[in-house]
């Protein structure tokens, strides 16, 4: 891969980013505790601690950083902290699954063994909220992005469509998911529909508004010199659709899928957040902050993170396989 | 075939109309090579596009092969070259060739074998699998023209299509128009910018001026049909490209 170096690059500047930020993050904390335990700091009231500015604190109190690093319930957790979390609930889960007695003892561990497989069951293991959450999302973003090609197609050819829709869909993204998708659930549960539909159904309501800008912008893309060359064939509305408008929109509906699919896994963490879910990535990230487990926040927030920039590699990997065949790009 | 009597087309602009064809009188026989010359905004392109059926005139009467416009477009009577190749980079040269024959219901077999056929006519055979970005300016225009060709129409109507390519390609490419309509006989309409091209080419030259878009010269040419290139340095080939020139200044093609 070209561009792995540039990327790790990226990463190890953010993670150095992060590992000084964690200190002056936690500093407050970290000094309450110290004054608590009788410690000697500038200044000794909590009161006038939080009257005074952190930049003033830091300095005055330079024996407190090494405590702020070091905190137990921090706000800010070390990354190597949050790595070893997302370790330990994925693949150390799935060593440790044979010796919580399913099997014989087995020091080597390969993908194929037992244990890997119930770390996808395993209530405990991040993959198997990573599975609760990316099931939905790619139920939704299917379901999303056929309705946006089907609304595209119907504002292109139609000119009632045409006039009224796209206001109604950009007012339709503007409503917080945060307050509707209860309600959803709650009604949909009441019809009798349950499981990975209503939250599908949540996440495709995210993916479907790109989807319609990109594929009407894409099938408006032909010119007017390919649509004249059309005409002097006295082509028909659905040839010059499958044969020229069709083809000359992937490219857009390729980019926004990409925007598409991120919005939808979004849409997906978001649904599970007020309903109270118990399994996913939305519920990991609830637990995290009912018991006040900082690390297991940030552990499930990096795993979401991975798994977007996954659906997004993904995307782009056909995109340019596709794009390339068709040559549509080189 | 083509007959334009008092045609006549106004476009409603923002800023007002414009004349774009103003009492246009025009014959073509069958079998002429007739060329539209004149500075931009002239009428040429929207007189081509009349008769193609893709403007409508607003006076006027035009008949095409005894029909109007529309009715000999759905009789595909005619095929239509424009000014850039317009292939489709997500198919072959033969796929591309094939697109107004797909759209026209052809049978596969019948297809494939007009591909053939027409590919030979340019000069294109053994491109067919290839794709458009990797032939040249010239070949794709030459592909342009093959699929113009491949539903044998009566008429070929070209806009520019040499415009864009440079002066060693564009020589070659009249050379082989020329060969193209000796061997297939068809009545061609071509409108251009430049004065060698259009009495190199052509059988009968109409000389149009701008503002109103109208004709103001008429020239039918006497140079022999069978026509090598050397001959445009001969006296007879200079009198008519002066006597265009003289068409365009009295237009006030010249003029600021």
């Amino acid at each position: 891969m070209r561009n792995l170096l540039p990327i790790l690059t990226v990463v190890a500047v953010i993670l150095g980013l992060w590992y000084l930020a964690v200190g002056p993050m936690n500093f407050r904390l970290a000094l309450d505790a110290a004054t608590r335990g009788g410690a000697d700091v500038t200044p000794a009231t909590p009161d006038e601690q939080g009257q005074t500015g952190l930049i003033r604190l830091m300095l005055d109190n330079p024996d407190v950083m090494p405590a702020a690093y070091a905190f137990e319930r921090p706000r800010l957790p070390q990354p190597q902290d949050v790595v070893s979390e997302i370790y330990e609930n994925t693949i150390g889960l799935a060593r440790r699954c044979e010796w919580q007695g399913f099997g014989a003892e087995r020091d080597n561990w390969s993908p194929l063994s037992d244990g890997c497989l119930r770390v996808i069951e395993n209530r405990r293991s991040l993959i198997f909220h990573a599975w609760q959450t990316l099931a939905p999302t790619l139920l939704g973003f299917a379901i999303g992005t056929g309705l946006g090609i089907l609304l595209a197609v119907g504002i292109v050819y139609n000119r009632t469509m045409d006039l009224s829709v796209m206001p109604w869909a950009i007012a339709s993204q503007t409503i917080p998911i945060l307050a509707i998708a209860p309600m959803v659930i709650v009604v949909l549960n009441a019809v009798g529909i349950q499981g990975l539909l209503p939250k599908s159904l949540i996440s495709s309501y995210l993916s479907f508004f790109p989807v319609v800008v990109g594929m009407v912008k894409g099938l408006r893309s032909p010119g007017a010199m390919d649509l004249d060359l059309l005409r002097t064939y006295s082509a028909s509305g659905a040839q010059e659709f499958w044969k020229l408008r069709l083809p000359s929109s992937l490219p857009y509906l390729f980019a926004s899928l990409k925007i598409g699919i991120a919005a939808a896994l979004v849409g997906t963490i978001v649904a599970e957040l007020p309903t109270g879910a118990r399994f996913g990535l939305g519920s990991r990230l609830l637990t995290g902050s009912y018991y006040g487990q900082t690390v297991q926040i940030w552990a499930a927030l990096i795993m979401a993170a991975v798994c977007a920039a996954l659906l997004v590699w993904v995307i782009g990997v056909v995109e340019k396989r596709t794009l390339t065949r068709l040559g549509l790009v080189r | 075939m083509i007959k334009a009597q008092g045609l006549n087309l106004v476009f409603q602009t923002n800023d007002g109309p414009v004349h774009a064809l103003k009492d246009v009188d025009l014959e073509i026989d069958k079998g002429e090579f007739v060329s539209f010359i004149g500075p931009s905004g002239c009428g040429k392109t929207t007189f081509l596009r009349c008769v193609a059926a893709l403007e409508t005139p607003t006076g006027g009467s035009l008949t095409v092969n005894g029909m109007t416009p529309d009715e000999a477009r759905r009789n595909r009577a005619y095929g239509y070259v424009f000014q850039a190749a317009g292939l489709y980079p997500w198919r072959t040269i033969a796929g591309n060739i094939k697109l107004p024959l797909e759209i026209m219901g052809y049978s596969r077999s019948d297809q494939d074998e007009r591909v053939k056929n027409v590919l030979e006519l340019v000069d294109l055979e053994g491109f067919g699998r290839k794709y458009p970005w990797q032939l040249s300016g010239g070949m794709q225009q030459r592909a342009s023209i093959a699929r113009a060709l491949a539903f044998d129409a009566d008429i070929l109507l070209m806009d520019e299509p040499f415009g864009a390519l440079d002066e060693i390609v564009r020589d070659h490419l009249n050379e082989q128009l020329l060969e193209l309509w000796a061997r297939t006989d068809k009545t061609i309409g071509f409108v251009t910018h430049s004065i060698p091209e259009a009495v190199y080419l052509s059988t009968k030259i109409v000389v149009m001026s701008p503002r109103p878009g109208r004709i103001t010269d008429i020239i039918d040419s006497p140079l022999p049909k069978e026509r090598p290139l050397d001959i445009r340095d001969t006296p007879e080939f200079l009198a008519i490209a002066h006597r265009v020139r003289e068409g365009l200044r009295a237009g006030h093609a010249y003029d600021d």
